[in-house]
């Protein structure tokens, strides 16, 4: 290949142009260490702030907007503007390069929680928080918490009872045994998908990452992911991967996962065309919705927990959303902070979701009635390995908390893909193990 | 370990962040030799002009050029530039610590088979883009003689050329659904079917790649013609005189007078199948077997978040692409045509 004078220039602008590079990567992290102090007086409160949400949905129907206007009623010179990322992670990880990523925002996955100090400021010592709310522990570094989580979420099954029933089932299974026997059930007695499995939308299988700690009723259980093997025989993941599998390969779940389609799994729960999908209590809300739209009764969508029993009782884990954080960076860091404040203390956004409070002396919501009746134990994790077990998880390229190898998982349970699950399993094991050997905290 | 799905709608995983070369070439861009000798010609004998006249009239192109040029740098050149630094490092995409690591993260690429592996299914997308560039072909040469309603179906083979993407992806999701389109007109015909089109690796793959023709086939027809139709028409007179049939036609004259755009139409196709990725990402994620290089480089960088390595791939894709290119223009050398 000949060089001419056009390449020579064009190499020439490349070389310059990375000589530039070091001015365009990374905050710098100058401003380390900031507070987001409570404001002295509500009344004297100013600024406009900028909250991020990914609740694209209530931004477009007012309902944030009503929330402001509750909340401007305490703090009335305030202005929230609010910004709904549809595509949160990818957006928000691009942003974190600038300065300018909101006032109020929720803290992304992606970020390392050594670096929280660096792009949020502190919420207050995590001994003060700690006797309020829970979650407090997900986001604290070095005795500071930096974000609180509005809501607290439960995995589980979100299950039609009228299926559930029609097919014989009226008890929560206790065994993976009993409740692969009752989708069976379902399958011969009914014509709804006994499991749904949104393998095309790839995220709701992630979740089953989420039966960790519930199986074996064990707060300690993310620890044990950062320093054993995630896969051991009767592991909590190994017990719920294997649920999965079984359900998949004795055809108990929907025809053509490929090309499965979660909108539309809403209604057809709701009208009991499909029975069960394993998710969260985020989810019954808008299970609920899509039966009130589709005309059909928002009380057949019930809520159960992982078929498995630890001194006879049921246990589920109860863990944040999104936590709400304030941007280091902002210029109104005490009206942000008053947003968080009140969003998570007043603006009702809890119960409005259905969802389990933040505050720790508040009462469980009412869709968790049977939770109450049935003795179902609820547990909170130890978070402290957490970042390591984020760590690990990246390193290895396993991906527990991404969908890939659900997605093989599914496949190699419908005959699409070869091998055997106890290999499939045992090898991702290795994966994590030899990861886990390299990876210091 | 947040629970961080409360979304009232799932993440959408819609992002199209293609790499910059991967999609000037799929684009077809005409930025290549191919259309060179037109600009080099022209130039009058210089004259004994003023010095400012003369410092004009370098400097008028190159204002010309500026806003281009600059466009170019800035959404081109620089991204690479940057992407190739980012190789170098161990970087995870936010962090505002990075270090360099040297070659590390190349040689991690050329010592993890797996990450080859992927190239296999670039199998299926070669095999499709012969299939496209025949096809193209025959439209091409088909409409390009005078064929009633010619218009209308130049129309609607480059109708794909226009729609979005993303917006085509979740199309064909429908049409490949159980009980979706595809099985309803092959039920129409007689030929009811029970096959999960996207459900087994070489099923998936297949299916993709024919979206892919799809998509793909009316920007190549769009090139033929344009190439068919500077063939000057008294060539064709001539030949028929001659006694030439429409085969001789396409054999002698069609064939020899399009070759320049027809080597460009298999260069941006072998480094299409390379570096698939649209339509793949929106349908499948690169489940089942259907990752292609692209997917997995940006997998690495955005769930992954190892951004250094991903760089690393990308820049690996870069040099494979301008290899093939190399090894194909030595084989094919791209002379001029000259017809009369």
């Amino acid at each position: 290949m000949h060089m001419n004078r056009r390449t020579v220039t064009v190499l020439a602008t490349i070389a310059g142009a990375a000589l530039l590079l070091p001015g365009c990567t990374g905050t710098g992290g100058s401003a380390k260490g900031a507070d987001a102090k409570v404001p002295d007086d509500p009344a004297e409160v100013s600024g406009t702030i900028t909250v991020l949400t990914v609740r694209t949905d209530l931004v477009q129907d007012g309902t944030m907007k009503r929330y402001a206007a509750e909340f401007n009623k305490t703090y009335p010179k305030v202005r929230v503007e609010f910004q709904a990322l549809t595509n949160y992670e990818a957006e928000i990880k691009i942003r974190m390069n600038t300065d300018d990523y909101g006032d109020v925002l929720l803290i992304p996955a992606v970020i390392k929680k050594n670096d929280y100090p660096k792009f949020f400021a502190s919420l207050g010592t995590a001994a003060e928080r700690a006797q309020k709310y829970r979650f407090t522990d997900f986001t604290t570094v070095d005795g500071k918490v930096y974000g609180q989580s509005p809501v607290g979420v439960m995995p589980g099954f979100v299950y039609n009872k009228r299926v559930w029933q029609e097919a014989g089932v009226t008890e929560w299974p206790t065994t993976p045994a009993e409740f692969l026997a009752g989708l069976k059930a379902i399958k011969a007695r009914t014509d709804a998908v006994p499991y749904y499995t949104n393998f095309a939308a790839q995220w709701p299988l992630t979740s089953w990452t989420y039966v960790d700690g519930a199986v074996h009723c064990d707060p300690q259980a993310t620890t044990k992911l950062a320093e054993g093997d995630p896969w051991a025989e009767d592991s909590d993941l190994r017990v719920g991967d294997t649920l999965l599998y079984d359900i998949v390969e004795q055809g108990l779940a929907e025809k053509d996962p490929t090309t499965s389609n979660w909108e539309e799994s809403k209604p057809r729960t709701a009208k009991g065309e499909i029975a069960t999908q394993w998710l969260g209590t985020w989810a019954i809300i808008q299970f609920q919705d899509a039966a009130r739209k589709a005309g059909v009764n928002p009380d057949d969508i019930g809520f159960m927990p992982f078929p498995a029993q630890t001194d006879g009782s049921f246990c589920a884990t109860v863990g944040p959303d999104y936590h709400q954080a304030v941007n280091v960076h902002s210029p109104h860091k005490e009206a942000a902070r008053a947003w968080i404040d009140w969003f998570t203390d007043k603006s009702g956004y809890d119960k409005d979701n259905l969802a389990i409070s933040p505050l720790k002396d508040a009462a469980m919501p009412e869709v968790l009635k049977p939770y109450e009746e049935k003795g179902v134990k609820l547990i909170e994790l130890d978070d402290a390995a957490g970042a390591k077990v984020k760590l690990i998880d990246d390193e290895s390229e396993v991906g527990i908390y991404k969908p890939e190898y659900r997605q093989d998982l599914v496949d190699l349970a419908r005959g699409a893909r070869k091998g055997s699950l106890d290999d499939f399993l045992t090898g991702l094991g290795r994966k994590w193990t030899e990861t886990q050997a390299n990876v210091s905290d | 370990m947040a629970h961080a799905h409360a979304h009232a709608d799932p993440p959408a995983h819609t992002h199209t962040h293609s790499h910059p070369h991967a999609q000037a070439l799929r684009a077809g861009q005409p930025n290549s030799e191919a259309l060179r000798p037109v600009s080099q010609q022209a130039t009058p004998a210089p004259s004994p002009a003023p010095r400012r006249a003369r410092a004009r009239r370098l400097l008028t192109p190159w204002l010309f050029l500026l806003a281009p040029l600059a466009l170019l740098i800035t959404f081109t050149y620089a991204p690479i530039a940057n992407m190739i630094a980012y190789s170098f490092t161990d970087w995870d995409g936010v962090s505002p610590e990075l270090h360099y690591t040297g070659a590390e993260n190349y040689r991690e690429i050329f010592t993890r088979e797996d990450l080859f592996q992927v190239f296999w299914v670039s199998g299926y997308y070669l095999v499709a883009s012969v299939i496209q560039i025949v096809a193209a072909l025959y439209f091409a040469t088909i409409l390009s003689f005078r064929v009633r309603f010619r218009n209308f179906f130049k129309g609607v083979l480059f109708f794909p050329s226009l729609v979005n993407g993303v917006a085509i992806g979740f199309v064909f999701l429908y049409f490949f659904q159980d009980g979706g389109t595809l099985d309803t007109v092959l039920g129409l015909f007689g030929r009811p079917t029970d096959h999960a089109w996207l459900g087994t690796p070489a099923s998936a793959n297949v299916s993709l790649a024919g979206v892919s023709v799809w998509r793909y086939l009316g920007m190549n027809f769009v090139l033929f013609l344009g190439a068919i139709q500077s063939i000057p028409g008294e060539l064709y007179e001539a030949a028929e005189l001659d006694g030439a049939d429409r085969r001789h036609q396409f054999r002698y004259i069609i064939l020899p007078g399009i070759k320049p755009v027809l080597t460009l139409t298999v260069i941006l196709s072998v480094s299409g199948s390379l570096s698939a990725f649209e339509i793949p990402y929106i349908m499948t994620g690169g489940a089942t077997g259907t990752e292609t290089f692209v997917i997995q480089t940006v997998k690495l960088a955005f769930q992954f978040n190892k951004t250094g390595l991903a760089s690393a791939a990308a820049v690996v894709l870069l040099l494979i692409i301008l290899l093939v290119t190399w090894v194909q223009r030595r084989l094919v050398p791209d002379d001029r045509v000259d017809l009369v």
